[in-house]
């Protein structure tokens, strides 16, 4: 099953606003998303609660798994996004 | 036209206000677990609940004008309509519960982990207990919890409000606080003064006022009438606006008729209160409480953050003094970071100053980075310490403040062995801060937070004025400065009174400045101690404020 893993660029973690502009990309993802941390259990990358319980700070790193059409596209689409700092981004 | 109801409360913040009466509704409490015959039923229940709040959220961002409030309403909503959320109701409906009961128990799993990961997210464990108070009460048929958003000016009327509750007010949609119970020192109190909200507390009868009522809410003299007809209303308001005007409209360094100066000073919480300090010219701040930074929090700040947070006060009131407290926290204000759980009486516990016996290490942080912001600002910042009882420890604090490399070194006056000893006190630190609230608890073993015992936390306690003399005497007498930052500062027909005891700066909520400066420019110092003799000899407080008002 393809997969990613990425260390988050936000500051504040995969908190918060980071936390909301990934969620809200999973969820508009073609193909069923999960994050883990380490080798902890995976969750809905769509789900907000389960996403910020992961408790991931700057440079933690995070492990992205999908399957089926669109799925390579997608988890680089979305580690690109985790690796960004999303709470530099609008200034 | 309905009668007029008139209450009668105690006025804990001046002003007069009027508006339609709306209460806060209180936290549903879970009902017994009722047996579950249809899980499917149950989970469409529950997953409609949650509906209604992401619903009521989405609306609540959509009329939100700031948007980060906005952003923080619809990240809300998303947790409330997560889907892993329903799985975890479904789960425990699936194991048996109830709708109420599976909500509550999911929200309850993801309330864990929050708290498990610590730092922000531990802080984000009300957002979840909000989210979850509010299905809770949807599913019960009760209105939400919290503030009302009518979107229209309201009273808000409550049993007593939390101080995240009055944190949270809008002050531009609530015209008055009316509280059935609480004290005229309690932190609520205290918040509502900085908003400037009129604010009457220990109002019985209050709750019983239909929703919706037109109340008029004398802030000064605790009167509340419901019932009142709109064009009665609007004269009051008028009225007691026009006062106001004439009050504010005198400036500069407060003193009295014949130029007895008195530095007028302000409380503030930080940087955010300081526009309001200088809208009032205000000389300076006379207390600078550093707790907001530390409340909440599951780690202690930071040195940096620390440094920044003094630095944007400092800076903001470069030139003028600055008196900074350190950490006074315990008792009514617990800090997770310091575990102090299982104090048998908080109030007589391990809190100010007494903290740094147990955790020396945060008091050295505290003044290193109160030292470092004033380096970077060049401000005036005298630095003080809370619940301080002895010699020993005022000495031992005022060295560890030269340690830091910060001059000027005080002690509050809180309790009354320190008011004793205040000569001996001004022997090894600079300067002496009264706060009145908390002598007035310890003083009068009255809880300050204990709205039945309002009569003995009158600032005019007779008792309590003696011991301030005393403190002024002994300022007199070493030549050094002794300021009041407690509420009575913030009383008009107070300031005289204090001044005549020997007290040289008022440091209060900056609202309350205008009437202070004003009562000071209507006497001449002598009457100021005539006052205060005539003052501390009435047998009560209600005999004191009626020999010195008149």
């Amino acid at each position: 099953m393809p997969t990613r893993t990425v260390a988050v660029g936000s500051a504040s973690g995969l908190h918060a606003r980071p936390a909301k502009i990934f969620v809200e990309a999973a969820a508009a993802a073609p193909v069923k998303v999960t994050i883990r941390v380490g080798d902890k259990k995976p969750v809905p990358a769509k789900s907000m609660l389960s996403v910020l319980a992961l408790g991931a700070k700057q440079g933690t790193e995070v492990t992205l798994e999908a399957e089926g059409d669109g799925a390579e596209q997608t988890l680089s689409d979305l580690a690109a996004l985790l690796a960004t700092d999303l709470d530099a981004s609008d200034g | 036209m309905a009668e007029v109801v008139s209450l009668s409360g105690i006025g804990v913040c001046a002003g007069v206000a009027a508006g339609p009466l709306l209460r806060i509704a209180d936290v549903p409490a879970l009902p017994p677990m009722v047996a579950v015959t249809d899980a499917e039923a149950e989970v469409a229940r529950a997953s409609s609940a949650l509906a209604e709040v992401v619903t009521f959220l989405e609306r609540r961002a959509d009329r939100a004008t700031d948007e980060t409030v906005a952003e923080v309403l619809r990240a809300e909503a998303m947790m409330a309509g997560d889907e892993a959320l329903l799985d975890g109701v479904r789960e425990h409906v699936e194991e048996g519960a109830d709708a109420v009961h599976a909500v509550s128990l999911a929200f309850g799993a993801f309330r864990e982990s929050f708290e498990a990961a610590g730092g922000y997210l531990a802080e984000r464990v009300a957002d979840l207990d909000d989210l979850r108070n509010r299905a809770v009460a949807v599913l019960l048929g009760q209105p939400m919890p919290g503030i009302p958003q009518p979107g229209h000016p309201f009273v808000l009327a409550a049993k007593d409000l939390a101080p995240a509750d009055t944190a949270d007010l809008d002050p531009a949609q609530v015209l008055a606080l009316v509280t059935e119970v609480g004290g005229p020192t309690s932190h609520t109190a205290i918040l509502a003064r900085a908003l400037g909200l009129p604010a009457v507390v220990s109002c019985p009868g209050v709750l019983a006022i239909a929703e919706g009522t037109l109340v008029l809410v004398d802030g000064a003299t605790g009167r509340v009438d419901a019932g009142i007809d709109q064009v009665a209303a609007e004269a009051a308001v008028r009225g007691a606006a026009e006062v106001a005007a004439a009050a504010a409209a005198l400036t500069g360094p407060g003193q009295t008729s014949d130029g007895y100066g008195v530095k007028l000073l302000a409380n503030v919480g930080s940087a955010k209160n300081v526009p309001a300090a200088d809208e009032v010219h205000a000389e300076g701040v006379g207390l600078f409480r550093t707790e907001l930074l530390f409340l909440d929090r599951t780690r202690e700040p930071g040195l940096d953050e620390q440094v920044e947070a003094y630095r944007e006060v400092f800076s903001a009131m470069a030139g003028r003094r600055v008196v900074i407290r350190t950490l006074d926290a315990g008792a009514d204000k617990p800090l997770p970071f310091l575990n102090q759980e299982g104090e048998p009486n908080p109030a007589l516990g391990v809190r100010g100053l007494r903290i740094a016996r147990q955790r020396p290490d945060v008091l050295t942080t505290q003044l290193a980075a109160i030292a470092e912001a004033r380096a970077q600002t060049g401000a005036d910042v005298w630095v003080m310490a809370p619940m301080v009882s002895t010699i020993t420890e005022a000495a031992t604090f005022a060295a560890a403040v030269h340690e830091a490399g910060l001059p000027r070194a005080g002690v509050m006056i809180e309790v009354p062995a320190a008011a004793l000893r205040a000569r001996d006190l001004l022997g090894v630190v600079d300067f002496l801060s009264i706060g009145t609230n908390d002598l007035s608890q310890y003083t009068f073993a009255a809880d300050r937070m204990c709205g039945a015992l309002a009569d003995l936390l009158d600032p005019w306690q007779p008792a309590l004025l003696q011991l301030i003399g005393i403190c002024g005497e002994a300022g007199r007498a070493a030549g050094k400065p002794v300021g009041v930052c407690g509420e009575a500062a913030a009383d008009a027909a107070l300031a005289p009174i204090l001044v005549g005891l020997g007290v040289t700066s008022l440091s209060m909520s900056p609202r309350a400045l205008p009437a202070v400066r004003a009562a000071l420019a209507g006497v001449t110092e002598a009457d100021c101690r005539r006052l205060a003799e005539l003052a501390v000899a009435a047998p009560d407080a209600a005999t004191a404020r009626k020999a010195a008002i008149g």
